[in-house]
């Protein structure tokens, strides 16, 4: 994910083939898709296991679920690395500076999803959005909804557990993310912010702006074949683990066993859950494998979602990185707010179904 | 001798974009001195929202994620 200043290079290839290989691409992809249950049975027909045995289960279940998971994220990351090439950061802060609380809380979370960034860039950021005169909680929202609604996140929920089931994810996430950050604007704890950030803040000395050039069609392509190379790198090896253990819980588990532990009838399960949440490191292509065999057990659906998604936007790392613009009072404000909403959406799901 | 800086708090990909401004620097016989930029004040008073960024004599070429090969030797031997 680039934006280059200078100098476009000219592209590798013609774009007729460009736009030839993503068209045909796009095909195959569609044939393999479904072809891939009838070939998991097929395949697993093969082995000397009997099909519906504890370990004929676990083995349709991971032969079936890894080729699914490993296809729809090619498909989706290089979709959305073709369309983040169209919002780089520094657009996204023309878009939010001077925007009022509110709205601009809305649109900085639906800016989250698609603006392009990595978590090491996020005290550049935050302090580029904020020097840039766009409200305290306005890029809250940004900060909680770019890592909570992922698209790796929704992409594993929907091949695995179902488009409800992420489609609730994406709302809900959007939801927290909106009302979280307009909450602590409503605070006005900029005050709270590290002294040297504030300094910035009151416009003593606002980073330069740099224009960005527009790119061709032929190097968002390239970004977006940039961006499946990317994230395949990083979570590779924990979707081929996170299966594995979703097919072992999925073949081996008893069903009341989960029941007991992360049903809707044990109250506590929600808070513990989202405890549990904030010091584990791990990410949505390790998680949501396990989550799928969970809710396959009969664990709480609120449960479950509220565990993933402390997980993934209470994270201790993340902190860490924070405490170089935020002092500890908020951030723990900042966990506070988040934590609660995530509580909420937990309790209110197990409540509903 | 040409002056560049790789602003970016020293994730891997950081470190990768040193790198490939070295290389380009020798595949191109050009002396240039690299300067790693990691404090995040630094970083945002250059105005780099994304990292890594990446400065040539001063001047802001490149931020956010891996530069191109040959738009990086472009910058260099411009």
């Amino acid at each position: 994910m680039s934006t280059d200043f200078t100098h476009p290079s000219p592209p590798l290839r013609p774009d007729w083939l460009w736009h030839l290989g993503v068209a045909g691409f796009v095909a195959l992809w569609w044939m393999l898709y479904h072809q891939l249950a009838p070939l998991a049975e097929w395949i697993t027909g093969l082995l000397p296991v009997a099909r519906h045995s504890h370990t004929g289960e676990a083995i349709a279940f991971f032969l079936y679920d890894v080729p699914k998971v490993m296809m729809l994220l090619t498909l989706i990351v290089f979709v959305m690395g073709v369309v983040r090439s169209f919002f780089s950061p520094e657009k996204t802060r023309a878009l939010l500076s001077g925007k009022r609380e509110g709205v601009g809380n809305i649109f900085s979370a639906g800016l989250g999803i698609l603006t392009p960034f990595c978590s090491c860039s996020a005290v550049p950021l935050f302090i580029g959005f904020v020097s840039a005169g766009v409200p305290l909680g306005v890029t809250f929202s940004f900060l909680i909804a770019a890592p909570m609604v992922n698209e790796v996140a929704l992409v594993l929920l929907f091949g695995l557990v179902g488009w409800q089931v992420a489609a609730t994810y994406l709302a809900f996430g959007l939801g927290i993310a909106i009302v979280a950050g307009f909450v602590i604007g409503k605070l006005h704890l900029e005050g709270w912010l590290q002294d040297w950030v504030r300094d910035i803040h009151s416009g003593a000395s606002a980073p330069t702006q740099i224009e960005g050039e527009t790119m061709t069609m032929i190097e968002r392509y390239r970004a977006g074949t940039q961006a499946v190379r990317e994230i395949f790198g990083k979570v590779w090896v924990w979707i081929l683990l996170g299966i594995a253990m979703g097919a072992l819980i999925h073949g081996y588990v008893p069903e009341d066993f989960m029941v007991k532990i992360m049903g809707a009838e044990a109250w506590w399960s929600v808070p513990a859950a989202v405890l549990m949440g904030i010091p584990m490191y791990t990410n949505a292509a390790g998680v949501i494998p396990i989550v799928e065999a969970l809710l396959g057990k009969g664990a709480a659906l609120g449960t479950v979602l509220a565990f993933m998604m402390s997980v993934i936007a209470l994270s201790l790392p993340e902190m860490i990185i924070l405490k170089q613009v935020l002092t500890y009072r908020l951030i723990a404000v900042f966990i506070g707010i988040v934590g609660s909403g995530i509580l909420a959406v937990g309790v209110l799901f197990n409540l509903i179904f | 001798m040409t002056s560049v800086k790789v602003y970016g708090p020293g994730c891997k990909r950081c470190e990768t974009t040193v790198d490939m401004v070295r290389d380009a620097a020798a595949k191109l016989g050009l002396e240039v001195e690299v300067e790693k930029v990691t404090d995040p004040k630094s970083i945002a008073m250059a105005g780099v929202m994304s990292t890594p960024g990446i400065a040539v004599d001063g001047k802001l070429v490149h931020a956010g994620g891996l530069p191109d090969k040959a738009k990086l030797e472009g910058w260099l031997s411009a």
